[in-house]
């Protein structure tokens, strides 16, 4: 069937135990990646939202220039910059405890820096988010005697939740995009797994051709996902279609 | 700055962030001071010619991004169904896909079908079609129109129904509606927007670094690897951006001040 639609010699190319193969896996660990990313940067939001809206006076102006500075710098800059710089943290801090310099597991890396980057923008979205839930139903949850963290996880969270979901899928999006950028510090994922099988086959067209498709093939499916979160997460709300 | 003028200028800054912004200060004289930074006078001139490279490609592919993505955003919102699937496809796969991925496919993918053709060897294009900028810029042309004629298409349609039935009411043909009131609200609509739009398209100009272009960020990795030194030539290139990031928003505010409109 792939071998009518595409020709002989590209189905050659892509089947699994080839270059398929190699692509396939570049692609799991995107996905990889851009999950634990996405998840690291929604814990980073959370807690960063927290701190801009409650914080004291200093925190909010750390997050501030947190926000302010990852959202200024090219991605790419940040990658290169947090994994340099996160690589020598660690060999630093362990060769204070007497231990001897690690190759830190790319995964854990990429998922880092990701997160950090992802987090910034987070702050902004679920603080925009938090912002909009009416203030009435935190302070009624306060006035019933809720610790602060049963007020977030049974009512600011869910609450805030419809009106951060447009961004956060937004976010998504981007970070399954941003991961091709790991690329460049040589991360095999879906970008350079393609970049390898180019340069080896030399049918540039054909693999660059795949890969996006395959990106696409995320985007679209992430897509149809975030209307039926999107649909649920309104179930009760009044629409805005009217 | 007499003395007194400077202490009441203080007191108008909360004390914590005085202790911060000194914090900051010494920090960033420590990194002055204790980094290695006496490769800048011998790379200076090979920066700037970098930083330049920069600007006229995010100049140069946000005009022509922003020109391509006015008939994008209308095709899709008044465009015969033909038209307006195209545009939206166009759309969904730039912003669908990663950006270095467009990139390498243009330069790589495009960039090796050429050769093959007698005809396109011989023209006067060949010998823009072996270099790299003009597939950098294209494809930073295609990114900026992919995802501002998104942006156009919704603005489109965010026009009120009746400013247009009025200039309708009032005969004027569909060109000079399109012209006088439909262009110009959309675009006052999408105005706000485009400072933030602008900051991500100049994120994303180091990406041509990658194929060979000599921009900021290429100048800088080129340097990281003559000289062997990890941090502080990204610290510069971090700042340059923050400083044209700044400098974009700024000018955005100014235009918007000192605009017509409202």
């Amino acid at each position: 069937m792939i071998e009518f639609l595409l020709g002989a010699e590209t189905a050659q190319l892509l089947a699994l135990d080839s270059w398929g193969g190699a692509l396939w896996r570049g692609l799991l660990a995107t996905l990889q990646i851009a999950l634990g990313g996405y998840a690291l940067g929604i814990v980073i939001g959370i807690g960063g939202a927290f701190g801009k809206l409650y914080g004291g006076p200093v925190l909010r102006d750390l997050l501030a220039l947190y926000t302010t500075l990852v959202r200024a710098v090219p991605e790419l800059v940040l990658i290169l910059l947090l994994f340099y710089a996160g690589n020598s943290l660690i060999n630093l801090l362990l060769a204070q405890l007497g231990a001897g310099p690690i190759e830190i597991n790319g995964l854990v890396a990429g998922i880092y820096v990701i997160g950090i980057v992802q987090g910034a923008y987070t702050t902004e979205v679920i603080r925009g988010a938090i912002l909009a839930v009416p203030p009435g139903q935190i302070e009624a949850a306060r006035a019933f005697g809720m610790p602060p963290f049963k007020v977030l996880r049974r009512i600011t969270l869910p609450a805030m939740l419809p009106y951060a979901l447009p961004g956060l899928a937004n976010l998504w999006l981007i970070a399954t995009k941003d991961t091709a950028l790991l690329s460049i510090v040589g991360f095999s994922e879906l970008t350079l797994a393609t970049k390898q099988a180019a340069g080896a086959t030399k049918a540039y067209f054909t693999f660059y051709a795949v890969a996006a498709g395959l990106y696409l093939t995320v985007t679209l499916v992430s897509m149809r996902g975030i209307r039926w979160l999107e649909r649920r997460s309104r179930r009760g709300l009044q629409s805005v279609e009217g | 700055m007499s003395w007194n003028a400077m202490k009441q200028t203080l007191a108008g800054v909360p004390r914590h962030r005085l202790i911060l912004g000194g914090v900051l200060i010494a920090l960033v004289m420590a990194l002055a001071l204790t980094m290695r930074w006496d490769w800048l006078p011998q790379y200076a001139p090979m920066i700037a010619q970098g930083v330049w490279t920069t600007i006229w490609l995010l100049v140069v592919s946000v005009v022509l991004g922003f020109l391509l993505a006015v008939p994008i955003g209308l095709a899709q919102v008044v465009g015969p169904w033909p038209v307006a699937r195209l545009a939206a496809g166009f759309c969904t796969l730039i912003r669908g896909t990663p950006l270095l991925i467009q990139i390498f496919f243009l330069y790589y993918g495009l960039g090796s079908l050429f050769p093959q053709f007698p005809e396109i060897r011989s023209s006067w294009m060949w010998p823009y079609l072996r270099e790299a900028w003009p597939y950098a810029l294209l494809a930073l042309t295609l990114s900026f129109a992919g995802y501002e004629g998104e942006i156009m298409r919704g603005a489109f349609a965010g026009v009120p129904k009746g400013e247009l039935e009025a200039a309708r009411a009032f005969g004027m043909p569909r060109r000079k509606i399109l012209r006088r009131i439909w262009l110009p609200r959309a675009i006052q609509r999408v105005a706000p927007t485009l400072a933030g739009e602008v900051v991500l398209q100049l994120k994303s100009t180091p990406l041509v670094a990658t194929i060979t272009v000599f921009d900021a960020y290429g100048v800088i990795s080129r340097i990281r690897s003559d000289t062997y030194i990890t941090y502080e030539p990204l610290l510069l290139l971090a700042l340059i951006y923050v400083v044209l990031a700044a400098v974009i928003v700024r000018a955005f505010r100014y235009l918007e001040r000192h605009s017509q409109a409202r």
